[in-house]
């Protein structure tokens, strides 16, 4: 009988699970509450025309199963560049790790062989892609995309796999699936088309899916309906999901818990309520003011001034100095590191960290 | 689709025509008498020469002569040459062994081409990837008749002379079958294997770049499903096309080939009979390989929708 409270590591004593353990790995075998995925002082950059630019910059965040991580920040804040690292899919070059751990289920995705790597990627862990249209393959039908996560991973036989596919896309709620399986991508709609790509991801059931903006490029109507597919899904199977966006009326909904990036930072983390409530950093703050809310109709919206860093030459200090309205000399010279942060009796708020030296003010003031 | 290929069948009918007026007049217009020509010289019999100048209406004006083509060509009669052979007689012995070249050629620039395109482009920028630059480069810049005869000597003479080998025929050999062909085809094919090697490389390292590619790699294929099903398989897009309109340029091209291997083929058939004036049969040859390239282009436009369902024709 398999002991169903301890990481199936623990078995044999030893720290590490080699990949075919890994596999085997029930997501029942987990520890509650242990973390599926964690990201430990991720580090990366690429080596461009004009120098060295630094896209992650000691990124650390981590998600369990059944629980929703969204990632929040502007466009250019290494949010992809982070997802791309867990997926093991970065550009090298020009791209490049220079330190930190990815670690899934305890071990480190970043110092497997290559074939350990490729069985846990797109079978434990799935990524969903911003733009469906240019992420499925042109020239092949979707049902031959589809199935060929079976007939890959599987070795199905090709009707087999056809039939699958059709599964999943009934699963994804595409009208007509038998008749449409055949149909290549562009002859969808775009909302439709992301069906495709999360019913790709969702193919072998894997215990992580990384969403990457998986609805920016949708209409307002069909973004609604494609966000509510995901977590339906997610909660179904129990997933870990990390949803990537720009947008923080995204994911009010559906996260559980929210990292806030700024230049290749986490500078904020937080249940997904509290944030929103008492943001405790100012960058966090400023996003928030910039959202367009009913109740402020007619009233400018307000934008953070300034833009994000260079990447290449990120200011010293806290990287947000230059457009913060609290920046202070020490703002200037000191990085601030991402704490905890208490609640004004001086109790601790689980799960809420600030990269603000100044977080007190912020949260309380 | 079928009204599509109906109007390209169409389409081709002016071409036809157009491209045998053009060679008709190109052929009239060349100086010299054809039956004197015939002669060589000699001076022909003004008697003899007067007989048949009246039997193939040689005295007609121009527009005349053309016509008298025209309504023979509409009933299937290509006409004879001035030695009384049937243009088809002539045009049926020599099409097949240029076939064969322009076919062999195709395959080997296929192959090759292709090959050393998806190693450079997989292996960019690494000693192979730059051999093959280099050497691709070499090949399109140096004429196809030098490269013939160098071949020619170093693998036909030389082989046979200093280590005895008789693998490639020096001159075209019947009896050798189709290794005769190997050597012509090579030399034929490497001008167009040179662009196909650099094309391939350019297309795939484009594709590998695509958003599609990475999803692939993200599903946790394998590196070699990967490459081919992904980005082979839309990187050979344009490389279809280049091979079909090449069939058209490879047996329209074999006439340098033909001479300096000794092809029977329509090359040489075609460079003997614009020497001689033999109006029927360059224009008979010529629109021969007119509907070649049509057809050619037809098939490629065509498959073009297959290997692309973005591409519909209506
Ligand atoms: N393939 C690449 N080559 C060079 N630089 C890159 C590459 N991918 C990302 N970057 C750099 O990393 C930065 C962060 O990118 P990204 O993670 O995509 O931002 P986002 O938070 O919008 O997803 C970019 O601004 C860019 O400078
Ligand atoms: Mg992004």
């Amino acid at each position: 009988m398999t002991d169903t409270t301890k990481p199936s590591g623990a078995r044999d004593g030893g720290p590490r699970l080699d990949a075919v353990e890994l596999l085997g790995a029930r997501r029942e075998n987990l520890v509650p509450g242990t973390p599926l995925l964690e990201v430990d002082d991720l580090h990366v950059e690429f080596a461009t025309r004009d120098g060295i630019a630094k896209a992650v910059n000691g990124v650390s965040y981590s998600v369990s199963a059944g629980e929703t991580l969204a990632v929040l920040g502007e466009s250019g804040s290494g949010k992809s560049v982070t997802a791309q690292a867990i997926m093991g899919i970065l550009d090298m070059p020009p791209g490049r790790i220079t330190a930190g751990k990815i670690l899934f289920r305890g071990q480190d995705l970043l110092r497997m062989s290559s074939k350990a790597r490729r069985a846990v990627r797109g079978r434990k862990i799935a990524m969903i892609f911003q733009d469906a249209l240019s992420s499925l393959n042109p020239v092949l039908s979707v049902g031959f995309q589809l199935g060929e996560m079976f007939r890959a991973h599987h070795g199905t036989s090709r009707k087999e796999a056809k039939d699958k596919a059709i599964e999943l896309m009934e699963r994804v709620r595409i009208p007509a699936a038998r008749q449409r399986v055949n149909d290549f991508p562009h002859q969808f709609s775009g909302g439709m088309r992301q069906r495709i790509m999360i019913a790709m991801a969702l193919s072998m059931e894997p215990d992580l899916i990384i969403a990457d903006e998986p609805t920016t490029a949708l209409d307002v109507t069909v973004q609604a309906q494609v966000m509510d597919l995901l977590a339906e899904l997610q909660a179904e199977f129990h997933m870990g999901l990390i949803l990537i966006t720009h947008d923080l009326g995204v994911v009010a909904d559906v996260a559980d818990k929210i990292a806030v990036m700024y230049a290749g930072r986490i500078v904020e983390t937080s249940p997904v309520h509290e944030l929103y409530a008492r943001p405790a950093h100012p960058y966090t703050k400023g996003l928030l003011n910039s959202i367009p809310r009913l109740d402020q109709k007619g009233q400018n919206l307000y934008a953070i001034q300034g833009l994000p860093p260079s990447l290449l030459k990120i200011p010293t200090g806290c990287a947000f100095n230059p457009r913060c309205d609290r920046t202070q000399d020490r703002c200037l010279v000191e990085l601030p590191p991402l704490v905890p942060v208490l609640d004004a009796e001086g109790a601790d708020l689980p799960g809420r960290h600030s990269a603000c030296h100044f977080w007190k003010e912020t949260l309380h003031g | 689709m079928g009204r599509y290929v109906v109007r390209r069948v169409i389409q081709a009918i002016p071409v036809i025509l157009g491209a045998t007026f053009l060679i008709y007049a190109l052929v009239f217009l060349l100086p010299g008498d054809p039956i004197q020509a015939l002669a060589g010289e000699r001076r022909a019999d003004p008697t003899v020469v007067a007989m048949l100048h009246n039997r193939y209406h040689l005295d007609d004006p121009f527009f005349l002569q053309y016509w008298h083509y025209l309504v023979g060509l509409f009933q299937g009669d290509f006409g004879e040459d001035y030695r009384g052979n049937a243009v088809v007689d002539v045009m049926t012995r020599a099409f097949p062994y240029t076939i064969n070249l322009a076919l062999t050629a195709l395959v080997i620039e296929m192959v090759v081409g292709v090959v050393a395109g998806v190693i450079a482009a997989l292996r960019r920028g690494r000693f192979i990837d730059n051999l093959v630059l280099i050497s691709t480069l070499m090949v399109i810049s140096i004429p196809t008749f030098v490269i013939g005869f160098v071949l020619q000597l170093l693998l036909g003479v030389k082989l046979h002379t200093d280590y005895g080998i008789d693998f490639f025929p020096v001159s075209f050999n019947e009896d050798a079958g189709f290794r005769a062909y190997l050597l012509p085809a090579y030399v034929l094919a490497s001008t167009s294997l040179a662009y196909i090697a650099r094309l391939t490389r350019t297309s795939l390292i484009e594709v590998m770049r695509a958003d599609y590619v990475r999803t692939a790699v993200a599903k946790g294929l394998s590196p070699l499903r990967v490459v081919v099903r992904h980005g082979l398989r839309n990187a050979l897009i344009p490389i279809v096309t280049f091979l079909g309109m090449d069939l058209g340029s490879l047996m329209g091209g074999a006439v340098i080939t033909e001479g300096i291997f000794n092809i029977p083929g329509i090359g040489h058939q075609l460079f003997q009979s614009v020497y001689l004036r033999e109006r029927t049969i360059v224009v008979g040859v010529v629109s021969a390989l007119v509907l070649v390239y049509l057809f050619t282009n037809l098939v490629v436009d065509l498959l073009y929708a297959v290997l692309d369902p973005r591409i519909r024709y209506e």
